[in-house]
């Protein structure tokens, strides 16, 4: 993927989306060394090469605080190079890879490794989330305060969720002293047989199936447990109405809880699972529409903070297998954000501004990542929308090394069409 | 009449004049059956492979058994001997078969959906022969089979299915058969045992057997496995056999008008006692071997045979 770089860039006639304010007005930008150094109407071009933004947005770089970029170890699934591409087209800045490398990102040379190779490879730039527990096992700690140091931002066994109470309990309190949130992947093993959501599809199916409540069962004890401790507690990939609850109810007590979900979880269902097409096999699993509409509601009163992709990358020749035996996972950075302007912007769920926060100013806020605004004197860090566009998901797109994607072929509407990092333009 | 889809996969796809259909070819090679020399040359020169990645001794029997009565050759593969144990995919084996020149392949497998898979990536034929807990079609269709030939018509009928509901393949096959064939089921078992959703089956749900046994025309007994005991879904094989069992005591109460099936194997002693072995109205045997009509009939509508039933 290539950048034009320039030294005065004039971006003409667009309309700036202020997430912080939820505001969106009329403003062209000049840029001039990396650097914002105007933001008003009627720019003089003097000099500067102009980019015509009439009909488009200019918001902030996305950031996905829930990805998974396989390097170290499975690098013929995904790099960091390919992934953060990839992220970029989708509008994404910075990205955080969970720890479930191999080996796990669980001390201080691994979380530098990731951080350098995103920057060797000049597209989306890496905040590591840490492994909370050495090696994932949810025995030991992890040396947390090393990996902060080394640029960690957050701590997540992810997959792998830290069954024992007490290992959580130490967990939360340890991240205390860096006020990093420990991010939980709800999962209650025991309750789970394989990856469908139990139900009347996994019935029909014959599926080997977890249910709900294998999620929110284990989002209920940690809300508690950060209550408990006067932590910060961030659930991963809500999927269930139960789940939902449980966090509205903690945050109205209260407890230091935010939450993401992913754009699968209020697009499709479980009835997709019908044709036993592993791209559909995520963990946690499609639910019921119900659900599905519970996750939007979740959304719209802000019980849901954060829009993350948990962009998983598995080759073809994995995916193309019985269901059972292919592994979970789908990828997600190319698709998010249209999906979400579909169903939450055009779907009349949040207003364009609030969509655009979901995805740059809280998980910035929730990650303590410096600010980024479209305002004089910041350091250019910007994605160019097109709303209007109508655009159809298919590989001179798909720059991720893999193509588990369910959206394959689907037509969406609103795309990201350019990224500004410093003095650098990427078109898409 | 054809059936409108290369394969079977599944009672699911099937409409009522489509079983039928099979059924009532099946009653043709029922007579083939009989006869002195049991083979009619309906496909001749056609080849199927019997691939199972699961143990089975009623199943892969009856297939290569119809395969061969109708002058068909079949290949039997079976996972312990095959490139499997040397960690070959499915879609590789299926490829690998498939490159051979088979016309059609039955397959077994632990994962539900696999037969759906393998018809998106071979050109043959494929006959699901049971996935995972999801079907088991060609079982559903010689129960029906044998159900018709003892009782005319099911229109109306009652039908307890009893046992393990939520791993059984069989079980979600003989719901939507007998559905589409118009009887009335029922299903019995402990809440663990009964899977979330199943009334989308159009059936009733008991939990205690006394409570709807002797209200039933058939009684269709399933195998419960032994490992499932292990996993939590009841104490032990005594309270089973004492709470959902065939038992001597029940038999004998039960309306002497009243069949029992089985899918065998059947563990003698835990969901029936030895006792039903010689009850007259339990089809256990003349479900196997009018097995073999209905895999007849299933390969002959799917490999295209050209209507040269004859001796």
């Amino acid at each position: 993927m290539n950048a034009e770089t320039f030294g005065r860039l004039l971006l003409r006639g667009g309309s700036v989306i202020d997430p912080e304010r939820q505001t969106t007005r009329r403003a062209d930008v000049l840029v001039v060394g990396g650097r914002i150094e105007k933001v008003e109407s009627g720019i003089p071009a003097a000099g500067a090469e102009v980019i015509d933004c009439r009909g488009l947005y200019i918001a902030p770089g996305f950031v996905d605080m829930h990805c998974h970029l396989r390097e170290p170890g499975r690098e013929d699934e995904e790099t960091i190079a390919s992934g953060t591409a990839a992220a970029l087209v989708g509008g994404f800045t910075r990205v955080c890879p969970m720890p479930n490398t191999e080996p796990p990102i669980d001390a201080e040379a691994q979380v530098r490794f990731e951080i350098r190779r995103a920057a060797e490879a000049g597209f989306a730039r890496v905040h590591p989330v840490g492994c909370c527990t050495k090696g994932r096992q949810g025995i030991e700690l992890a040396e947390i305060g090393s990996m902060v140091e080394a640029g960690a931002v957050a701590f997540s066994d992810d997959g792998s969720p830290v069954a024992d109470p007490q290992v959580m309990r130490r967990v939360l309190e340890y991240c205390k002293a860096f006020n990093v949130p420990v991010i939980s992947h709800c999962e209650i093993r025991e309750l789970v047989e394989g990856v469908a959501n139990e139900g009347g599809v996994s019935t029909r199916l014959g599926l080997k199936a977890g249910p709900d409540v294998a999620e929110s069962a284990q989002a209920a004890r940690d809300v508690l447990l950060a209550e408990f401790t006067g932590a910060r507690l961030h659930i991963a990939h809500v999927s269930a109405r139960a789940t939902v609850d449980v966090i509205r109810w903690a945050k109205a007590r209260g407890v230091q809880v935010t939450a993401e979900t992913c754009p699968h979880y209020f697009t499709l269902t479980e009835e997709a699972l019908a044709g036993f097409d592993a791209n559909y096999k995520v963990n946690p699993p499609l639910r019921s529409d119900d659900d599905r509409k519970a996750v939007i509601a979740g959304l719209a009163d802000g019980t849901i903070d954060v829009i993350a992709t948990d962009h998983a990358p598995h080759l073809k020749g994995e995916k193309d297998a019985e269901f059972d035996a292919a592994p979970p996972g789908i990828i997600g950075f190319e698709t998010a954000f249209s999906l979400g302007y579909e169903k939450l912007v055009l779907g009349k769920v949040l207003p364009l501004a609030d969509y655009v926060a979901r995805l740059t100013e809280v998980p910035r806020r929730i990650l303590s990542l410096p600010a980024v605004r479209v305002t004089v004197g910041s350091d250019a860090e910007l994605a160019v929308l097109d709303l209007k566009a109508e655009w159809t998901y298919e590989p001179p797109r798909v720059l991720s090394l893999s193509r588990n994607s369910p959206f394959l072929g689907w037509t969406m509407h609103g795309r990201v069409s350019a990224v500004l990092l410093a003095d650098r333009l990427f078109r898409f | 009449m054809k059936l409108r889809s290369r394969h079977l996969l599944g009672i699911e796809g099937l409409d009522r004049s489509e079983i039928l259909t099979i059924l009532d070819q099946a009653r043709t090679f029922r007579e083939v059956l009989d006869r002195t020399i049991p083979i009619v040359p309906a496909l001749r020169g056609r080849t199927v492979v019997n691939l199972f990645y699961e143990a089975s001794t009623r199943t892969s029997t009856s297939f290569s058994l119809a395969a061969s009565r109708l002058s068909c050759g079949c290949v039997n593969f079976s996972k312990a001997t095959s490139s499997v144990s040397k960690g070959e995919t499915l879609l590789d084996t299926a490829r690998n078969i498939e490159a051979m020149g088979v016309d059609g392949i039955i397959i077994r497998h632990q994962s539900p959906g696999a037969p759906h898979f393998l018809s998106q990536h071979v050109k043959a034929f494929v006959v699901n022969a049971g996935d995972g807990a999801h079907e088991h079609p060609t079982q559903a269709l010689l129960d029906a089979y044998t159900l018709r030939e003892k009782l005319g018509s099911l229109n109306g009928k009652r039908v307890l299915v009893v046992g393990d509901i939520a791993h059984s393949r069989v079980a979600r096959s003989n719901l939507l058969c007998l559905a589409r064939l118009g009887a009335k089921v029922a299903v019995c078992g402990p809440p663990t045992m009964i899977p979330p959703g199943i009334e989308q089956y159009g059936c009733e749900v008991f939990y205690r057997l006394d409570r709807i046994l002797y209200e039933v025309d058939v009684v269709n007994m399933l195998r419960v496995q032994q490992e499932r005991i292990t996993s939590s879904s009841f104490p032990t094989v005594r309270e089973y056999r004492s709470l959902y069992g065939l038992t001597r005591e029940r038999l004998r109460k039960l309306a002497p008008e009243v069949v029992v099936t089985h899918p065998g194997p059947v563990n003698w002693g835990v969901e029936m006692d030895f006792d039903v072995a010689d009850f007259s109205r339990a089809l256990v045997l003349p479900q196997v071997t009018n097995g073999v009509a209905v895999r007849m009939a299933v390969l002959y509508l799917l490999a295209g045979g050209e209507g040269e039933v004859r001796s």
